[in-house]
């Protein structure tokens, strides 16, 4: 439990790091985003209010540390601060729309494209020099070069414009209501197969050879052999005992991948007007909704983190050696 | 490993590896054109700003590759926007390796406490999302090249880090760097001339990965209309196409040839790289002089068993 433990104290660190970046971020720029913020609001609010609004936005002129420790407080209430673009909507409202859809969309693409490519990649290690071994690592790796959100541009041109078989953008149809029903989840997956389906062909590939590597090194390995000599079933020596220990460096890449593939995501949402995150994120940069755009880093962040420690409780449950260093 | 002379060193040995390998050959010349393009290019063609003709006009003879959804030649747009994004990609490339190489090999040759916190500083970066703090960074400054660059190297250098350093760690192992400490060398000296010249091929190969990095992300930051979208760069016309509904329309040429570019220059790099890996695997090396052994020979070639040498006189295939 050691292991697990210390890996939570760095994470919360990460994040600690992450919130204060947040806090100093406007105040070290250049320019004075308080001033531009506030200019937004000439004219249409009394010198009061907008006292009041700074307040409200946490730019008081008390010092640094105690600013500081304002801020800390909030974010551990839950309160982000108030949207300038969706004023006076709170921050945390604002993002809690878009967030199910980011994760719904990105944790589903990562998801998918690892046990598909993992799935791939043990694959072309058994059947090595096979059709494919050697047809899909070179296409992937093609595809992999363009830029995400290009790939997503393409195929909504020509699967979506051209053959019409998906719908052009946003999660579900206009003419649907949001619920548990079967015609709602059924619209929301054919809305999100276009842009899960980009992220999934672009990040596809790293794993599947990543996997394929790891295999074969772990193939040659003697115990390996002590289990293809002990008669066991070449179905069991593959999957219990070579594709198990091969799966350890991907599940590490894995919690990095989430961050990246995340950041991916964002750009995509953009290109199919997915009500997502990253679609918010645009809009706020656009509108200059600079605590919108901060409760958005901060959020996208600690999923980040949560994630990969979920991932290194499954990386403990996969590799005995980790919980036999806390005995 | 070869009969055939003296073996190259510096300039001459990369240049070689580049000639002997047809990947790497495909790669530079791809490569070489881009960046005669980029240079040279903006002269070509006319202005890229110029409203030329009806917006969204598919390819033709007067327009190669049609209109923007301003009337804009797409062609000039293209060709001006290989020098921006290649300067940045390049620069950013070189400054994300020498951040990274300058904190990494910091921290594995020093060791304790620096190493400890250097090291929490590039995992911390590595686990925080590079993409969303890119945004929000870039959203405080002015918008243009400068702005993408220095975002692009805040986020892009923790992992070149990371691997730097455990290749010290490796090194400062070895009796090389233990005879010049002990011979009294500074430290200095010992990593200019002891650590670094060993790192280089893995310097590289970073260089090459970085630049494709940050190319790829440029284009992903100026898409999102963070660069200076009066500028004409690759990620700009992106941008454009998008704001203009370019997709909705149909106007398929107002993004295809920017990606095409985009994943052209990746490529040519990739396949550079390959060629490289040569220099830094010995063992490939052998391969290669053993295949060609067995082909001057009118062998079929098979895989080189790395406890077989090679014969010394070895005629290059």
């Amino acid at each position: 439990m050691r292991y697990v433990l210390g890996r939570l104290g760095f994470y919360v660190l990460a994040g600690w790091a992450a919130l204060t970046l947040n806090f100093f971020l406007p105040r070290l720029m250049p320019g004075d985003p308080a001033t531009a913020l506030f200019a937004r609001f000439k004219g249409r609010l009394s010198p009061e209010a907008v006292g009041a609004l700074r307040d409200a936005f946490g730019l008081t002129d008390a010092p640094l540390w105690s600013q500081y420790l304002t801020y800390l407080a909030h974010v551990a209430r839950g309160d982000l601060g108030i949207s300038v673009a969706y004023f006076p909507a709170p921050v945390s409202q604002v993002i809690g729309g878009g967030l199910a859809w980011t994760i719904f969309l990105a944790g589903t693409a990562v998801v998918l494209s690892f046990a598909v490519g993992t799935l791939l990649g043990v694959a072309a290690a058994w059947w090595r020099g096979g059709w494919v071994d050697t047809v899909l690592p070179p296409l992937f790796a093609f595809l992999g070069a363009f830029p995400y959100f290009w790939l997503s541009m393409v195929m909504l041109y020509v699967l979506g414009f051209q053959l019409r078989l998906f719908p052009l953008g946003h999660a579900y149809g206009d003419d649907l209501t949001p619920g548990w029903n079967l015609a709602f989840l059924a619209d929301v997956w054919r809305h999100a197969a276009l842009p899960m389906g980009s992220i999934v062909l672009a990040t596809l590939g790293g794993w599947m050879l990543g996997m394929r590597n790891a295999m074969i090194t772990v193939l040659g390995s003697d115990y390996v052999a002590l289990a293809r000599a002990k008669g066991l079933a070449p179905s069991r020596v593959v999957l219990r005992y070579a594709a198990r220990n091969a799966l350890l460096p991907s599940v590490t890449g894995f919690g990095m991948a989430i961050g990246f593939v995340l950041g991916g995501s964002l750009l995509t949402e953009i290109v199919f007007s997915y009500p997502g995150q990253g679609y918010l994120l645009v809009q706020a940069v656009r509108n200059q909704d600079y605590p919108l755009m901060q409760g958005i880093f901060l959020v996208i962040t600690l999923a980040v983190l949560g994630a990969n420690w979920l991932v290194d409780l499954v990386y403990v449950s996969l590799d005995p050696r980790t919980r036999e260093v806390a005995s | 490993m070869s009969g055939a002379g003296a073996q190259p060193t510096g300039v001459g040995a990369w240049w070689q590896a580049i000639r002997r390998d047809r990947k790497a050959s495909l790669g530079a010349a791809l490569l070489a054109f881009f960046v005669a393009l980029g240079l040279v290019g903006p002269w070509l063609v006319g202005s890229p700003d110029a409203l030329v003709g009806i917006p969204l006009q598919p390819p033709s003879l007067a327009h190669w590759l049609g209109t923007t959804g301003q009337g804009q030649d797409v062609l000039a747009q293209t060709v001006v926007g290989t020098r921006v994004s290649l300067l940045i990609g390049f620069g950013v490339g070189a400054a994300v390796v020498l951040l990274g190489a300058l904190l990494g090999v910091t921290a594995g040759y020093f060791g304790g406490a620096v190493d400890g916190l250097l090291s929490l500083l590039f995992n911390v970066f590595l686990v925080l999302p590079g993409l969303p703090l890119a945004i929000v960074v870039a959203a405080y400054l002015p918008a243009g090249p400068a702005t993408v660059a220095f975002v692009l190297v805040l986020t892009g250098w923790a992992w070149n880090a990371r691997v730097l350093r455990s290749q010290t760690l490796m090194l400062r192992q070895r009796d090389f760097i233990a005879a010049a400490v002990v011979g009294g060398e500074s430290h200095l000296r010992i990593i200019t001339r002891e650590l670094l010249p060993n790192m280089t091929s893995l310097l590289v190969a970073q260089l090459i990965g970085s630049t494709v990095y940050a190319i790829g992300a440029q284009v992903g930051l100026e898409f999102l209309g963070l660069g200076d979208v009066s500028g004409v760069t690759w990620g700009t016309n992106l941008y454009w196409a998008t704001n203009d509904s370019a997709l909705l329309t149909g106007a398929w040429w107002t993004f295809v040839p920017t990606g095409l570019c985009v994943a052209l220059v990746g490529f040519a790099l990739v396949m550079l790289n390959s060629g490289f890996d040569e220099l830094a695997n010995p063992r490939l090396q052998l391969e290669r002089a053993w295949r060609g052994w067995l082909l001057g020979h009118r062998h079929p070639p098979t895989r080189s068993t790395p406890v077989v040498n090679v014969p010394p006189q070895v005629p290059r295939g």
